[in-house]
């Protein structure tokens, strides 16, 4: 693809100043750095959960979450042992809810896809900028309820809302009747109406907003990844905010969808979640695809390979990724018929799931490939996502998933691609597009190193929990039998390993602000060929006040 | 907006706004409020949830009148140029049908039940229903009584906005304001007979999955004419002051699709929870299958 993109000088004499700038912001980027540091945040506040449901892990044994349930909830000795239970929970509940609406996707599509995706079709910004910005500030909102949620009453005599993230009744309904799942639930609600409006954004956007001559199929496949992704928001929160409605009418108002005494049905809910929920892991994982798809071939300094069937690949994913969601629910009594219809369809998906990941093999091959950070982030991601994949396949045979549902295979499954495979393309992001946002180059050391500490921490944390799983050992427990414990100690040494790295990457963010070594437009060379590279670094506050022209040829 | 850019496109570029930054704090505020008021509870020995919900709730209105009405005062200055205008109809198909999908739900929530009444693996709902949709005891509606009365009624409102939306287009004003005063009145008159048929129910709304399904989709469904007939008053009041031309009048144009989609929603209702959910559906269902 060749651009004719016409520069525009920048007209420092509007940008506003202070608070009111990012506050009652409509500017597409500085919405984008302030998802982007609220995705750090919350990602700290989920990741310190995370270490912490280690640190119990360790040991079999209650060790922590009894002093902790006395520190934070202010149990007393007696009561201390079944509070800190129930906090353990809380804890898995908090960290999952937290990594997926307030830290993945706050990343990936408000951030990244906030700054990029108007960049790269030639806009000048969103295409609703001031929704743009509630889409932001709805997040802290949502965010801020959860917190609630943690210190007050869930079941009687405990505070905070335990039960994970899939939040199934009756354990939220009349296992909780505190005011904590309501917390919780109001702002899933909130987070929800958040993600709808965003989706409407990006689909308006990229429908109505593509500069002359970026037709669909010249547009890079970031920008592809988020069309797809909005469409899954689109059509599946509402279904999440009419289950969580239905939730809260029976938990305060009396009606009877999920009591089977009143002739409801708790498998309703756990159908109406899934049907969410499973486009949901598509949601987190598809602004990845797109976001590897660039770097492999800035890196490989070649276009990339199969662009149509990428692009397509997407497309299948999110539309067969409809209608796979009760493979969640194997155990859940379903007919025979029924789950050879789910196991089959989930099986489709790893098709164009193949395709993708041998396309960006293919990209690979014969390249000029030029190792740099966010490139051996993007190499770590494919490989790990493939585990968590292949892992996936595995799961789901209904025959298969009668043993594994519930246990640690589940969690080293979706951690796998998820924690590898999203949060990876979140630091491979990270180091391809700082330069870009900030205008400083990050020392490509700091994320090589990076990358080998969180590939070596994270691998160690994630893979004995396919031998735990395997084994039998149920998640959602503070406590596990003695036979589980080696490789559970093995776990939690990755998982300080891991965190490690974090803090090393916030060292390498300061110290790359002190630092100030400036970036130019294009740091990555001929390789680096979509429109953000053909901007200053930072980008003018409002870019392309004359639209770019696209050149060259559908693919 | 005024703004001091040199800019060579057709986009609209907004200037600041608060209205995103405190519509989110009213929510906030709002969400608040009603945890406090469902769990009665007390803030230094004060009930005040129901207060802290309504502050959180004016303050949302209050957003949503500032943020429209500067959309209004854009629009009415120029700012809505063809492309600006397309992205406003792609804004408001897209959120219709996230509603479309919001109401999915409540549909599953009455087909889960109301599809496989003699479900042996639900036994409790099985015995407490009978084995049998309409569920012993329950004396639903007639649909041939008031549902079809209010049936004819939005339908007929569906017609006088249409009238209306023709008589813009041909620059009558007067044909305008009559077309959306009948069709606020329609819809005023359909909330009218729906709460008075709420009032005739012989079932409740809690404890019962035939109350929950029944009165949470057509109630959610309720709540929709209520905001559509107030988006329809807006235009009236819009019209009544000038505003709206033959070829621009993107506001009107939305309170019309959105009436659509709320008749479309009601006669879904209407065919399935009123008729095919009534014992003469059942019956009339069982007699074409023998």
């Amino acid at each position: 693809m060749a651009y004719a993109a016409e520069l525009n000088s920048d007209h420092d004499h509007a940008i506003p100043t202070g608070w009111r700038r990012y506050v009652y912001s409509t500017n597409h980027k500085d919405i984008g750095m302030m998802y982007l540091w609220f995705a750090l945040f919350a990602g700290i506040v989920g990741g310190l959960l995370s270490v912490a449901m280690r640190l119990e892990l360790q040991e079999p044994g209650i060790q922590y979450f009894n002093g902790l349930a006395q520190l934070i909830q202010g149990a007393s000795p007696e009561t201390a042992m079944d509070v800190g239970k129930h906090l353990y929970n809380v804890f898995v509940t908090a960290h999952g809810l937290i990594m997926i609406f307030f830290m993945v996707m706050p990343a990936l599509i408000g951030g990244f896809a906030n700054w990029f995706v108007p960049i790269m079709i030639g806009a000048p910004d969103m295409a609703f900028p001031r929704m743009n910005n509630v889409s932001f500030w709805l997040l802290p909102a949502a965010f801020l309820l959860l917190i609630c949620s943690m210190f007050v009453e869930g079941p009687s005599g405990a505070n905070g809302v335990g039960g994970g993230w899939t939040i199934y009744p009756p354990l939220s309904t009349t296992g909780q009747p505190g005011p904590a799942m309501d917390f919780a639930i109001l702002g899933l609600h909130i987070a929800g109406a958040s993600s709808i409006l965003g989706a409407i954004n990006f689909i308006t956007t990229i429908f109505n907003m593509r500069a002359p001559g970026m037709t669909l199929h010249r547009m890079p496949l970031f920008a592809w990844s988020v069309l797809v992704t909005a469409f899954l928001l689109l059509l599946s929160l509402p279904v999440l905010a009419g289950a969580i409605t239905m939730l809260l009418t029976d938990r305060n108002f009396g009606t009877s969808f999920f009591s089977p005494a009143g002739g409801g049905d708790p498998i309703l809910f756990q159908h109406l979640f899934w049907f969410f929920g499973h486009p949901e892991v598509y949601i987190l994982i598809l602004p990845a695809f797109g976001i590897i798809s660039h770097i492999v071939s800035t890196f490989s300094k070649k276009p990339i390979f199969g662009y149509l069937g990428m692009a397509y690949a997407m497309v299948a994913i999110g539309a067969v990724g409809f209608v796979v969601w009760a493979h969640h629910m194997f155990n859940s009594g379903l007919s025979l018929a029924t789950q050879q219809f789910f196991v089959a369809a989930t099986m489709v998906i790893a098709v164009p799931t193949g395709v993708k990941i041998f396309s960006w093999i293919a990209t690979m091959w014969g390249g000029s490939i030029d190792f740099k950070a966010p490139m051996v982030w993007a190499v770590g991601f494919i490989f790990l996502f493939t585990v968590g994949g292949v892992t996936g396949v595995v799961l789901a045979n209904a025959g298969v998933d009668r043993t594994l549902h519930g246990t640690y295979y589940v969690i080293a499954h979706f951690h796998y691609v998820l924690s590898l495979g999203a949060v990876f393309a979140v630091f491979a992001g990270w180091y391809y597009w700082f330069p870009k946002m900030t205008g400083y180059v990050i020392p490509n050391w700091i994320g090589i190193v990076h990358f080998w500490i969180s590939f070596i921490g994270a691998n160690i944390l994630f893979f004995p929990q396919h031998f735990l799983g395997l084994a039998g050992m149920p998640r959602r427990y503070v406590d596990y039998p003695d036979s589980y414990a080696y490789w559970n100690k093995i776990s939690s040494y990755g998982s300080y390993i891991f965190a490690f790295g974090i803090v090393f990457f916030i060292c390498g963010v300061v110290y790359t602000y002190r630092r100030k070594e400036l970036a130019g437009n294009n740091p990555w060379g001929e390789g680096a060929t979509t429109l953000e590279w053909t901007l200053t670094s930072p980008p003018p506050y409002h870019q392309f006040e004359t639209l770019p022209r696209i050149t060259g040829s559908d693919h | 907006m005024a703004d001091a850019h040199a800019k060579n496109h057709d986009y609209h570029i907004l200037p600041l706004s608060p209205w995103p930054f405190t519509g989110s704090l009213s929510a906030f505020i709002m969400a608040v409020g009603a945890v406090l008021s469902m769990h009665k509870l007390a803030i230094g020995g004060l009930h005040m949830g129901l207060y802290i919900f309504g502050a959180g709730l004016l303050g949302v209105l209050y957003t949503m009148f500032g943020w429209w009405s500067d959309v209004v005062r854009e629009a009415n200055q120029g700012d809505h140029t063809r492309v600006v205008q397309m992205h406003h109809r792609y804004g408001m198909i897209m959120f219709i049908a996230s509603e479309v999908m919001f109401f999915v739900a409540w549909f599953w929530a009455y087909f889960d039940v109301s599809l496989y009444p003699t479900d042996t693996i639900q036994y409790a709902r099985t015995e407490l229903i009978g084995a049998h949709w309409p569920p012993k005891g329950i004396i639903p509606f007639s649909p041939w009584e008031l549902p079809l009365f209010n049936t004819l009624i939005l339908l007929t409102s569906g017609c006088t906005v249409t009238w209306a939306h023709h008589a813009l287009l041909h620059d009558d004003r007067k044909g305008l304001k009559q077309g959306l005063w009948l069709t606020i009145a329609l819809g005023a008159l359909f909330t009218y007979v729906q709460i008075v048929e709420y009032r005739h129910a012989t079932f409740g709304f809690s404890g019962h999955i035939f109350g929950s399904t029944f009165f949470m989709a057509t109630g959610f469904h309720g709540f929709h004419v209520f905001v559509g007939t107030i988006f329809l008053a807006i235009c009236l009041m819009r019209a009544s002051r000038g505003d709206f031309t033959s070829k621009q009048h993107l506001g009107f144009e939305f309170a019309a699709w959105y009436w659509h989609f709320v008749d479309v929603v009601w006669l879904f209702l209407f065919a399935a929870i009123y008729v095919w959910g009534s014992d003469w559906g059942r019956a009339a269902a069982g007699a074409a299958g023998h």
